[in-house]
């Protein structure tokens, strides 16, 4: 088998506070896989995601992207081949201009010149928000602004690709929007999200966390199929909507 | 250009004022306002020639008198308290009207009313040519520390967001029979501006988090801030620009000789 994507080692970590969010999660990700991640509120899914590009250190256990073990002198190798679009667009938005904001990621990364330019009008273009280069953030649509966050990331042009809750707060157009451009990027990546259905468009394998661990792991369809699994952790599929069969 | 998410204060054009690099403009105001503060305020000739090169410039920059004026209002408070001075100062006193007024104290209010009324003028046109986002880069070009820079970006970005964010939750405060106007109920205004101050916070780990994500190491790379904003300024947008303000530098130095 050829080396992962992503892989998770038994990794444990608690909050200063003494919460404990993750408690042995072991979890490998193929090349080029698209995993949804499911779990109620508090299952650890986003403290597992800030764990990937190493902004949480792992207080045992270990996290390796493509064979490359997280540790202090990897990690701005790991931060530019794993790109994370938080929830909020406005926590990832930060620049006067989308422009400048897109190129923010690269630039850290060493990117210059003519390449920086390149990156930019590219991952504009990927999200279809060209025309919007010079415009603040603040002055998109709730859309426009999650396509925007996106393209920040895309710009460093990442491996794996991580994304938190990635349909909130999206009108209907809007999330099917980013749906298409999600599932034209070859990036490997991880999803998670409380929209079920739009884990089963998207993604061929389901994992679901629950009190710090890893409860289910398997194809979407089976997972969501499993009724008695998703009850048992405070999912449930919307009303009126069947797991489409593959 | 002009989409409607400028400052207040800009005022959409293309005037070779408009496509001056911001950090040009920045210093020719510092330069003018030293130089109109600078002047001695017995003369009043100077004054005249400053008023002169303001509206040269507003001529240059096509802004009509009647778009400056009213933003002018902001000084009102500056000149209620130069126009006390006359009454509070001792010294020499002259009868206008049959009302004693100090000389030293007209002098002052005369001071501070010309030159503020001056300095405002000159804040404005720039604020009036200079989009904010053009305000970062100019700043790191003129070598102003890269901490400052990058608040000053962070600040032009979230204030937006903060002032969506105070209007949603005054909305939901005054739907649930809420009268911020009402001196009784400070209370629930005060515990909004906590809970603003609480959220602040909060947001700004998690965009700190989003940077960190992104490689940030502590300085936000030049390259990333230039990307679709203005060329640095060649020597003849310089010299161009600082005319005005070396115009009221050459002002300043003869009034002093002259006096």
């Amino acid at each position: 088998m050829s080396v992962p994507a992503v892989r998770v080692e038994d990794l444990h970590y608690t909050y200063p506070d003494g919460h404990i969010a993750l408690a042995g999660v072991h979890l490998d990700v193929a090349p080029g896989e698209r995993v949804a991640l499911l779990g109620p509120n508090g299952a650890g899914k986003t403290t597992l995601m800030l764990h990937l590009n190493g902004v949480l250190t792992a207080g045992r256990g270990s996290v390796a992207i493509g064979g490359t073990a997280i540790a202090r002198d990897t990690l701005r190798e790991i931060r530019r081949r794993v790109g994370l679009v938080f929830q909020d667009p406005d926590d990832q938005l930060f620049m006067p201009t989308l422009a400048q904001d897109v190129a923010f990621g690269p630039a850290n990364f060493g990117v210059r010149g003519a390449e920086l330019q390149a990156r930019v009008a590219h991952a504009l273009a990927v999200v279809s928000l060209t025309e919007l280069a010079d415009r603040s953030p603040a002055h998109m649509s709730g859309g426009q602004r999650r396509r925007a966050a996106l393209a920040t990331v895309l710009a460093c042009e990442p491996e794996v690709l991580v994304l938190d809750e990635p349909s909130a707060n999206l009108d209907p157009v809007a999330r099917r929007e980013l749906a298409e451009t999600l599932s034209g990027l070859d990036a490997t990546m991880l999803i998670v999200t409380h929209d079920l259905p739009y884990a089963a468009q998207l993604c061929s394998r389901a994992i679901v966390m629950d009190g710090g661990q890893i409860v289910a792991d398997g194809p979407i369809g089976e997972v969501l199929s499993d009724a008695d699994l998703l009850a048992a952790h405070r999912l449930e599929l919307p009303w009126g909507f069947t797991v489409p069969v593959r | 250009m002009g989409a409607g998410h400028a400052h207040p204060l800009y005022r959409d054009g293309d005037s070779w004022v408009h496509r001056l690099p911001a950090e040009v403009k920045i210093v020719a105001l510092v330069v003018f306002v030293l130089a109109v503060v600078a002047t001695p305020r017995e003369l009043f000739w100077p004054f005249a020639v400053y008023a002169v090169i303001m509206m040269v410039t507003w001529w240059a920059a096509q802004i009509p008198l009647r778009w400056v004026l009213p933003r002018m209002l902001i000084e009102a408070p500056f000149v209620v308290l130069a126009v006390l001075l006359p009454f509070a100062e001792g010294g020499e006193q002259v009868r206008v009207a049959g009302v004693s007024l100090s000389v030293t104290g007209l002098y002052a209010a005369w001071g501070i009313v010309v030159k503020g009324t001056l300095g405002v003028a000159a804040s404005l046109t720039v604020a009036a040519t200079t989009n904010a986002r053009e305000l970062p880069l100019a700043l790191s070009r003129l070598r102003v520390p890269a901490v400052i820079v990058s608040m000053l970006t962070l600040m032009i970005r979230y204030i937006d967001v903060l002032g969506a964010e105070i209007r949603r939750m005054r909305l939901a405060r005054v739907s649930r029979g809420d009268s911020p106007r009402m001196l009784h109920q400070i209370g629930a205004t005060a515990a909004g501006v906590g809970a603003l101050f609480l959220r602040s916070y909060e947001r700004g780990e998690r965009v700190y988090l989003a940077m960190l994500s992104r490689g940030f190491d502590g300085r936000v790379p030049p390259l990333a801030m230039g990307a679709g904003s203005a060329a640095a300024a060649s020597s003849r947008q310089w010299v161009l620009a600082l005319l005005p303000a070396v115009a009221a530098v050459a002002v300043s130095l003869s009034a002093w000789v002259l006096r």
